[in-house]
C-alpha cells in the first residue's frame, strides 16, 4: 500500500510539473502562432485578391459554411476570395484558395494545404499549374482536365492531383454563384 | 568513459540511423528532401537533449516501477513545446514535417537513451551522449535527404546542382526510394566496420 502511494504521487507530481510548465509555453507562444495565421491568410488572399485597399482578412461574410473574403477599392468590391476543399486527391485534404472578380471570373488560386506525393501531385502547389486558372469562369471553360476531355493541363504521371483541384475550384465557384445575392447584398460593386 | 568518447559514438560508430537502426518511421518518411531532413534532425536532437537531461537529473528520485511512464510524460511535454515552438516561429518548416513533430514521443531513439543511457549515467555523460545520438540522427537525415533530393529532384537545399538537362529519378523522393537509399547507407557503413576491423589484424 505505501508502494501504490509513493507511485501515485511520483506520477502525479510528474504530470502536474509537466502540465504547468506545457501551459505556460502554450502562453507564450500563443501571440506568435497566432501572428503566423494572420500572416499565412494575409499572403494567400494577397495572391489571389485584386489589388485592393481594405483588410481583406477581417472584411468577410458567411454564408452556408463558406467565407467569403471581400476585397475593395475605394469603397467598391473588386474581387471575393473563398476556400474550397476536396477529399479526391492523392492522399488527404487538398484546400484551395480562390479569388474572383464580382463577375466569378478567376482571378488566382493557391492551394493552402495538401499531401500529394511529393514531385508529382505536389506540383499542383507550383505557379506554372496556378495560373492556368486564371481568367477561367464556370461560362468560358470546361471544368475538367485534358484527360477528361476538359481544359485543364494535368501533371504527368498525376492526373488526381490535378482533377481534385478542378473539382474543388468547380464547385467553389458554383456555390458562390448560388449564393451571389447573399454575398454582395447592400454591398457596391464594381461591374 | 569520456565526454568526447560519448559524444563521437553517437556520430559514428553507434549512429542512430545507419547501425543502430532507431527512428525509421521519421528517418523514411520526411527524407523527402535535405531540408526537411535536417529540421526534422534538429528538433529530434532538441527533445533528446532535453529529455537526456531531465531524465539523469531525476534518475534518483523516480520509483523504478513507474520509470517508464515518466519518461513518456517528459518526452511528450518537450515535444509538444517543440511543436508550439515551431509553429510560433517556424511556420514553413512546421507545414512541412506536419504529422512527424508529435510523432516524435514514439521515436524509439529517445526513450531507448532515456533508458539505456541517462537513467544511468550524470547530466554531462547524458548531455555528451543526446548530442553524439542527436548529431548522428542528423547527419544520417540530412545525408539521406541530400541523396533523395539529388537523384530525384536534381537539387540539394534547394540549390540546382544537376541543372536541367538532368532527367530526375522520381522514385527516389517517392516511398520506395527512402528504402533504397536507407539499404545502401546501411551496407556502406556495415561495409566499412568490416573493412576497418580487418585492417587492425
Amino acid at each position: 500500500m505505501k508502494e501504490i502511494i509513493r507511485l501515485l504521487v511520483a506520477l502525479t507530481a510528474v504530470c502536474m510539473i509537466a502540465g504547468l510548465s506545457l501551459s505556460y509555453v502554450n502562453k507564450i507562444t500563443k501571440e506568435p502562432r497566432a501572428y503566423q495565421d494572420r500572416l499565412e491568410l494575409v499572403n494567400a488572399l494577397n495572391m489571389v485578391l485584386p489589388d485592393h485597399d481594405n483588410e481583406a482578412d477581417k472584411d468577410f461574410i458567411c454564408v452556408g459554411k463558406t467565407k467569403y473574403y471581400f476585397s475593395k477599392a475605394q469603397g467598391k468590391i473588386n474581387g471575393v476570395a473563398f476556400v474550397c476543399s476536396t477529399d479526391k486527391g492523392y492522399s488527404g485534404l487538398i484546400r484551395v484558395i480562390a479569388g474572383v472578380r464580382p463577375t466569378g471570373e478567376i482571378v488566382g488560386i493557391g492551394i493552402l494545404e495538401h499531401k500529394e506525393t511529393p514531385g508529382l501531385g505536389s506540383k499542383i502547389a507550383t505557379r506554372a499549374f496556378r495560373d492556368q486558372y486564371k481568367g477561367k469562369s464556370l461560362d468560358n471553360a470546361e471544368w475538367k482536365v485534358k484527360k477528361d476531355g476538359g481544359g485543364f493541363d494535368q501533371i504527368s504521371g498525376a492526373t488526381i492531383s490535378p482533377r481534385a483541384v478542378t473539382l474543388a475550384v468547380k464547385e467553389g465557384l458554383m456555390e458562390f454563384r448560388a449564393n451571389r445575392s447573399g454575398i454582395f447584398g447592400g454591398h457596391d460593386v464594381v461591374q | 568513459m569520456s565526454f568526447n568518447k560519448e559524444l563521437i559514438k553517437g556520430i559514428w560508430k553507434e549512429n542512430p540511423i545507419f547501425v543502430l537502426v532507431l527512428g525509421m518511421c521519421p528517418a523514411l518518411a520526411v527524407t523527402t528532401s535535405a531540408i526537411n531532413g535536417l529540421g526534422m534532425g534538429l528538433a529530434t536532437a532538441f527533445v533528446l537533449l532535453c529529455s537526456n537531461i531531465v531524465v539523469s537529473m531525476v534518475r534518483s528520485i523516480v520509483p523504478e516501477r513507474v520509470r517508464i511512464p515518466t519518461y513518456i510524460v517528459i518526452i511528450a511535454s518537450f515535444v509538444t513545446v517543440v511543436d508550439l515552438s515551431m509553429s510560433a516561429y517556424f511556420r514553413q518548416l512546421h507545414h512541412a514535417l506536419g504529422l512527424f513533430i508529435p510523432l516524435i514521443v514514439v521515436n524509439c531513439l529517445i526513450l531507448g537513451r532515456a533508458e539505456a543511457f541517462a537513467s544511468k549515467n550524470s547530466i554531462l555523460m547524458s548531455i555528451a551522449d543526446a548530442l553524439g545520438m542527436g548529431g548522428g540522427f542528423t547527419l544520417g537525415l540530412v545525408i539521406l535527404g541530400s541523396i533523395r533530393e539529388i537523384l530525384g529532384n536534381g537539387t540539394c537545399f534547394g540549390l540546382d546542382l544537376l541543372g536541367s538537362g538532368y532527367n530526375p529519378a522520381l522514385i527516389m523522393i517517392l516511398p520506395p526510394g527512402a528504402f533504397l537509399a536507407l539499404g545502401c547507407l546501411t551496407g556502406f557503413f556495415a561495409a566499412m566496420k568490416i573493412y576497418r576491423k580487418s585492417d587492425r589484424h
